[in-house]
Order: C-alpha cells, then structure tokens, then sequence
C-alpha cells in the first residue's frame, strides 16, 4: 500500500471540493510545492493566490476575501501559519470568527532535517486558545479529505494541522464518516484507554497490538478533532477503562493531552500519562530517528499505559 | 465641488468632530488626535462617495471601506451614526462594558463596521482580499482603506502593498493619514517612514498627495484613483492630527488621551463656533 502524506491528501480533497465549491480559494506564501496545493493550482489557476514570503499578508488576505463570501484555504508550514502569523490568525480570523480555513502542513517534528526552526510542535497550543478556532488533526488521508468536508461545511475558523511523511492508510475513503467534534472509536477495552491524534495514531495502533499480545485490553481512539473535543467519548473511555494515556507529536504543554485532561479533571479524574515532546525544541535528523529521539514511539505508549494502569484506583 | 456642497460637507464634518470629542470624554479614554486628522476623508467617502445604504448594510454590491488604524474608532462610529447605520444614541456607550462600540471597531457588533480592526498593519491586507473577491466576482465595488502614518512602520504593510501591486488591484485605494505624529512623537524621529510616497511609487502604487482636509483636493484625487488601470493608488493625505481643536492640533500627547470635562467643553465651544460660522457662510 501507498503511503501518502496528510498534506497530500489535503491538497487533493482540496482539487476534489473545488468543483463542488466554487466559492473556495486557496492561497498559499511561497510552498505551493511543499504544501501540495499547487494540484488546486494546476486546476482552478484564477481561484489560487500566491501571496509570495509574506504569512501575515497571507492571514490578513484570507479574511478579506472571507467577508466578500469566499472560502479562502491559506495554506503554508504549521510553523509560519500559528507562529509568524499568529496576531494575524488571531485578530482578523479568529476574532471576527471569519470563515477561513487554515491548511498547516510540515507540523511536527517528523518533517526531519530541518530541525528545530521548522518543525512547530506548539500549533495546538496556540491554536485551541483562539475562541471559535476549530482545531483538526488528520491520521491519513481519508481522514484529511474528511477534515476538508468538515472545515468546508463549517462556518467559521479552522486549523487543520497536516504532516509532511507519508503514511499508511487507516481507513477507506468513502467509508469514513467524520462529525466535527466526535473522536472514532478504533476499538473497545477495559484495562487502558489509548487516546491518540494525527501522525501518533499509527504508533498507537502498534502499540494497542503490543498490549494485546500481553493479555492487556486496550479502549483505541483516534481524535481527528482537538476542538472541540469529544468530552462524551473521553468520559467513557476514562469510565470503561480508568486510565488514559495521550499521544500526540506535539509540546505536552498545552497540547492535546491537556485538552484531554481539562475534560477529565473536571468531570471524572482519571490516571493521565502523556506521550508527546516534553516541553523542548525538535533537532535535526531522519525522520524516523527524531521520532525514536522524543519517544514518539508505539513503545513508548507501551511504557506509559504499563505506569498509567499501576495508578488505577 | 460647488460651494453649497462644500459647506454642507464642512457642517458635517465639525459635528463629527463634536462626537470624536463627545465620545472620548464621556468614555474617559480613547483615540481623538488620530480621529480628527481623518474626519474629512471619512466625511468625503461616506457622504459623497461610497455606495452604501445603512437599510442594506450587507449588500454584496457596496463599495467597502476598512479603518485599519483602528484606535481612530470614534471617527467611524461618529460616521456610522451620522450616517444612520446606529443610533446616536449609542455613541454614549463608546468603550463601555455593556455597549457594542468597543475601543476599536468589531464588525460582529456593529453594522456598517466592515472589518475588526486595531492590530496595526493588516487593514490593508483585508482590504486586498476585498478588493481580489471583487475582481473574482466581476463585481464593480471599490475597496477603501485608511491607514495611519505611524501604523506603516509594520511590516505587513509592504508585504501588503507588494500584493495589491502584483495582482493590479486598480479597485483598490488607500489613504494615509500623514499627521506625521504617533504616541511617541514625530514619525520623523520614531521610526522614519518617509519618503513615503517614493516608496509607494516604488511598490508600484500610483501616488497623489493632496490636503487631507479639503474636499476639493480629496474629491479630485479620488476621482483620479477610479481611471488608474492596472494598479492600486494611494492618496498620501496631509493632515494636522488634533485638526479643528486649537489646544489638541500637533500634539502626540492627544494620540491616546481623552479630553477632560473641562476640556471637552472648550473644545466643544470651539467646534460651536465654527460651526456658526459656517451657518453664516451658508
């Protein structure tokens, strides 16, 4: 099987819907190429801006173009879209809660050698703090085309946070039915609820296996969407299975863990133990290997649930 | 222009200065030197030039006008209610806690606000995707954006001014308040922008620089911007900030300062005054 990159598939939905939704546009600053979005280009050329090295323009432009009815996609590296351009996103998208998508591709430390001053491992921080900012995080490319229909079909401000490595196919387009604000149950258990999202699904679907194989009944989620969150599902995982551990390829601070743990502490306190970056900075390398570095691992979400079911009351 | 109309615009335009000076008195806080400077523009476009109707706030057709120095909030909302798109009754709440006229403008809150503004230096950017969905749409509005003289210190605004040069936005047109003040002082010495119509001219805007507060001047420069083919035009607009309150012309400390009781009422006595001496011209 193919693998294929959260960024690709984005930029393919993208092509798709554009027949469909002629009121979308998509603007990208310069990494049409990296981002993918130069397939909506080839094919809607009067509908693509290319706004050149210039994030906050790209932010403001966007809202413009969202007050006279547009459906503007802007479309750059997570690192510029939540970090440079971060007033921007929050004061002439968020704030006035304009209908602008927003498409962060290379999230993550696994888009490698570029190291620490590319690979943005705080969006989701920053992200879900911004009022009415819906935050998206695809595993694989039918949940990525799926991501696209929500943030079409939604009016208001979306994030949707997109990896650069290819990766397997976890479920078949056309079959998958996201809702906004709704995690997929990828299966049921008793002993250790494994909430994951974006590149960690795959590593947490390893990992449920590896339990299994130890006798270990594992509750498996995949939460595409970070905001809102599914509280109703993270209450029954922590129900039906009394601890939880998180995995994102992102800061722990702040991030989808927390966004987890709010649910949790203020609801029905469970055991939490979270996989994710621990408050650092990425480094250089292959992808695979700055994984294995920051313990982005299905091992490691092994570690975490064997700790997290010892705290079990 | 004819003179009746003139004088007519000139009566408008000293009551809104009332409102700015009303506004920022009853709220004890705001922006009046930076709204006072642009009253004449604001008057021009709202009055004279703009197609919007208060009754329709959210036609498609209308021409859009953004503020992107948004501190200069009194300025619009005194606009807006002249112009009936609020009461004036609701100047009264300008910046307090149960009103809609927040310190800079919410376009959720108030028809007529085309875009929430405040954060320096992104007005023009909104305003070039205003002007590209025109374009997309076929659609023959023009987009109009005020931009303060200090706020084109930000970046952003030359990202933005390459944009609207590269994508030949001739359905766009910019102002800048040249009061040549911000709230630490002198432009000059802050942060020099100057020469600012060379730069334009280099990012290949086409530039007119007139009197920023007389309408003849504004209204042919105006009129020039809409023949421009192929290029978006800035009226560089030369203007006092304070204008028409002796005590607050030229002065930075009046950027972020509102007047007192004491205050307000001689600058009030002030804008009566000449406004009386207008109804005699008239």
């Amino acid at each position: 099987m193919a693998k294929i990159a959260t960024r690709e598939a984005y930029s393919q939905a993208l092509a798709e819907f554009g027949e469909l939704y002629k009121n979308i546009v998509v603007l990208d600053a310069d990494l049409s190429k990296s981002t993918r979005t130069e397939i909506f280009k080839k094919k809607f050329p009067d509908r693509f801006f290319n706004i050149g090295i210039a994030e906050q323009d790209l932010m403001a432009t966007a809202a413009g173009l969202a007050t006279c009815g547009k459906i503007p996609f802007a479309s750059t590296f997570a690192i510029f879209a939540a970090g440079r351009a971060y007033d921007q996103v929050r004061n002439s998208i968020g704030y006035p809660h304009l209908n602008v998508k927003i498409g962060a591709s290379h999230a993550g430390v696994s888009i490698g050698e570029d190291g620490a001053s590319h690979q943005m491992l705080e969006d989701i921080a920053l992200m879900r703090v911004i009022p009415g900012m819906v935050v998206l995080s695809p595993s694989d490319a039918a949940s990525t085309y799926e991501c696209v229909r929500l943030a079409i079909e939604h009016e208001g401000p979306v994030y949707i946070r997109l990896g650069r490595l290819g990766v397997e196919e976890i479920y078949r387009k056309g079959e998958l039915k996201l809702e906004l604000g709704k995690g997929i149950v990828l299966q049921k258990g008793t002993d250790v609820g494994i909430l994951a999202t974006g590149l960690m699904v795959h590593e947490a679907i390893k990992a449920a296996k590896m339990l299994q194989e130890k006798g270990i009944s594992v509750y498996l989620v995949d939460m595409p969407c970070i905001k809102p969150i599914d509280a109703e599902l993270v209450l029954e995982v922590a129900k039906t299975a009394g601890c939880i551990v998180t995995a994102e390829e992102h800061n722990v601070l702040g991030g989808f863990g927390s966004a987890v743990s709010e649910v949790l502490v203020q609801n029905y306190p469970v055991p939490v133990r979270m996989v994710g970056v621990n408050d650092e900075f990425g480094r250089s390398g292959k992808p695979e290997d700055v994984l294995k570095y920051y313990k982005l691992t299905a091992e490691e979400i092994v570690n975490k649930a064997k700790e997290v079911m010892k705290l079990k009351k | 222009m004819d003179r009746a109309k003139e004088l007519e615009l000139k009566k408008i335009a000293t009551e809104i200065r009332k409102s700015i000076i009303i506004q920022t008195a009853e709220a004890g806080s705001g922006h009046p030197g930076g709204s006072l400077s642009g009253v004449e523009i604001l008057t021009y476009l709202y009055f004279v030039e703009m197609n919007i109707d208060p009754r329709n706030p959210k036609d498609p057709d209308r021409d859009r006008f953004v503020l992107s120095k948004g501190h200069a909030s009194p300025l619009l909302y005194a606009v807006l209610a002249e112009k009936g798109f609020i009461s004036k009754e609701e100047l009264k709440g300008f910046r307090q806690i149960y009103s809609n006229l927040q310190g800079h403008p919410d376009m959720k809150k108030v028809p007529g606000v085309e875009m929430s503004t405040g954060s320096l230096g992104q007005g023009l950017s909104v305003a070039n995707g205003m002007a590209l969905a025109g374009k997309l749409d076929g659609k023959n509005y023009r987009v109009y954006v005020l931009l303060g003289d200090g706020e084109i210190q930000e970046g952003q605004i030359w990202e933005a001014a390459m944009t609207a040069a590269h994508y030949k936005l001739d359905n766009l047109t910019a102002f800048l308040d040249h009061n040549g003040l911000q709230i630490d002082g002198k432009i000059t010495e802050v942060m020099s922008p100057e020469p600012v119509d060379e730069k334009f001219r280099a990012f290949g805007w086409h530039v007119i620089t007139i009197d920023g507060h007389d309408f003849n001047q504004i209204e042919k420069a105006v009129s020039e911007a809409k023949t421009v083919k192929g290029k978006p035009t800035i009226i560089i607009a030369e203007t006092v900030k304070g204008k028409g309150v002796s005590f607050m012309e030229n002065e930075a400390g009046w950027h972020g300062t509102a007047p007192n009781k004491e205050q307000a009422q001689k600058a009030l006595e002030e804008l009566q005054k000449q406004l009386e001496s207008l109804e005699v011209q008239g």
